[in-house]
């Protein structure tokens, strides 16, 4: 039985990164939300979802007209980006600059409208799935060569996981880039840090934390349609489990910390691939596949009680 | 012209009545002092002026226009520079990081990197410290940092609030040397301080502030030599 178990290894963890970066995009999209407002935008899910959905319209209208789907899936990755993303600036600007220009100073507020976004969005796109297409549960169907693949020693391998881990680590360093290394990315560090001082150096918060959700969500919906190409079934709801397994990777690298976020992401994603696979055969069928979240937290809120600040995050420790 | 007026200014926090009618003129070319006891209304009165927080009636004129409605933002863009009270220094980001965003509205590269190089030579110390994170220097480092963030934008007005806190004495001395040099070298400022002494000493006029009205106003010398303010703010004798 464990050769069996073994022999498994490798496949396990690969679909576990697999997982990972798609909890990971994910996480980046809160993290930065969560850097710059201390705000847990958990609209972010259905940002994600609408990238879910955008994805499977363009293979839908394009896939048949386009032959490659190297082609077709650029395209829906731009296309799920921007929508994703001036969704994301649209939500901010209707539901939480009204807050803040308020001057709330109670932060479940906009935490309760975060929520009360997640439904409208959900079944906003359920109504138009229902009117376009007389139904809200979507098929991906993807198109040569993207379903091609291989296997590498015992792994098999399909090319669009390739893909998805391509743009993934990509999507990490570009954001890194950005931050660290840009004016906008300092603005935006400077916003998160002191959001009065930075005005007096000329930044209009307002339009930084605008171009913190598109950034944000953009990213968001790039995940979105790599998520619909690799899992194929999508509908308005699809959100909500990697959206909410996200936040907790964003939350165990360390909120509000890029590199933590990915981190996060890849350590639940083995977490819970790991769990799922082998809590069946190691507990002679008393637990099945559906405790892996279970497990998968379980382990988070040990790791969170000894490192409360995540893994990567920093104790914030400031001379007055 | 003066180069700043306030006309009867009256600014609200809430329900408190901060600044109660306050007029006062900075001319080109002066250091204006604005004394006065903890919560007089002194940083009121800056943050008025560089529009943090907006007058409910009065007039803040800019080089004879009404500024009072203007943004923050855009106030910066005037040629207002405003070092805060305590400094606020970005803590988690680098020294270099700090004075690049005091110099976000310029667009031209190179002269970020000239007027770098100006706050470098003007406090050789920010030089020393340029790659580490503004939150581990001392308070003496962070009110250089703060000072050179400002001049990043070669603000025409410099509005400081309380440089000497919290500093000793020997660093209190050089920073003020520093205020009188940039005002040499053709800012003019509006100075507040708790430390009257000192500000009296290198001040053109002085105003005198108290619980949101002012006082007293004249020369910097003829201020210092009145009996109210050696009782009240010079410690008497």
């Amino acid at each position: 039985m464990l050769e069996g178990l073994v022999a498994l290894l490798p496949q396990v963890i690969f679909d576990g990164l697999l997982l990972g970066f798609v909890y990971a995009m994910i996480a980046l999209g809160y993290t930065m939300v969560y850097g710059v407002l201390e705000l847990i935008n958990f609209a972010h899910s259905e940002i994600f979802m609408i990238g879910a959905v955008v994805g499977v319209e363009v293979f839908r209208y394009l896939g048949p007209a386009i032959p490659n789907g190297i082609v077709v899936l650029l395209l829906a990755l731009l296309l799920g980006a921007i929508i994703s993303g001036l969704m994301a600036m649209v939500v901010e600007r209707l539901a939480y600059r009204p807050l803040r220009a308020r001057g709330t100073t109670n932060r479940l507020v906009p935490l309760i409208t975060a929520i009360g976004v997640s439904f409208v969005l959900q079944d906003v796109v359920r109504f138009i799935e229902g009117l376009w297409h007389n139904e809200f549960k979507l098929q991906m169907r993807v198109i040569p060569p993207l379903d091609g693949n291989f296997t590498f020693l015992t792994v098999f391998v399909q090319y669009k996981a390739l893909i998805l881990i391509l743009v993934s680590l990509l999507m990490l360093f570009g954001l890194n880039y950005l931050v660290n290394r840009t004016k906008l990315g300092t603005a935006i560090r400077a916003v998160a840090q002191d959001m009065s001082t930075a005005r007096l150096m000329g930044i209009n918060p307002d339009v930084i934390i605008s171009r913190t959700f598109l950034i944000g969500g953009a990213l968001g919906g790039v995940a979105g349609v790599l998520f619909a190409v690799q899992y194929s079934t999508i509908d308005p709801y699809v959100g909500f489990f990697p959206g909410l397994k996200a936040f907790t990777a964003a939350v165990l690298g360390g909120i509000g910390n890029i590199t933590g976020a990915m981190v996060g992401g890849l350590v639940l994603g083995q977490l819970e691939t790991l769990s799922g696979t082998y809590l069946p055969t190691l507990t002679g069928g008393n637990f099945g596949t559906e405790y892996k979240d279970v497990i998968a937290f379980l382990i988070l809120i040990l790791l969170l009680l000894f490192r409360p600040q995540g893994l990567l995050g920093q104790v914030v420790k400031e001379k007055v | 012209m003066s180069l700043l007026e306030l006309k009867n200014i009256h600014t609200y926090y809430g329900h408190i009545h901060a600044l109660k009618g306050i007029s006062l003129t900075v001319n080109e070319g002066e250091i204006v002092t604005l004394i006065g006891a903890n919560g007089a209304g002194k940083s009121t009165t800056l943050r008025t002026i560089s529009g943090m927080v907006k007058a409910r009636s009065g007039e803040v004129l800019y080089q004879g226009k009404p500024i009072q409605r203007v943004s923050a933002e855009q106030i910066v863009a005037m040629g207002i520079g405003h070092v805060p009270e305590g400094r606020r220094i970005f803590p988690r980001l680098t020294v270099e990081e700090n004075l690049e965003i005091g110099a976000y509205l310029l667009r031209d590269k190179k002269v970020v990197e000239e007027r770098k190089q100006i706050g470098f030579q003007l406090f050789p110390r920010l030089y020393e410290r340029r790659s580490q994170k503004g939150g581990t220097l001392s308070g003496g480092e962070q009110q250089m940092l703060a000072i050179a963030r400002a001049l990043m934008q070669d603000p025409k007005l410099l509005l400081m609030d309380e440089p000497s806190m919290g500093l000793a004495p020997v660093l209190v001395d050089f920073i003020f040397e520093t205020i009188q040099s940039l005002n040499k070298s053709g800012k003019t400022i509006l100075l507040v301080e708790q430390n009257a002494r000192i500000a009296l000493q290198i001040a053109h006029r002085g105003y005198v502030l108290q619980t949101g009205e002012l006082t007293l106003s004249g020369p910097a010398a003829q201020l210092a030599a009145t009996p109210e303010v050696q009782a009240a703010y010079l410690g008497g004798h």
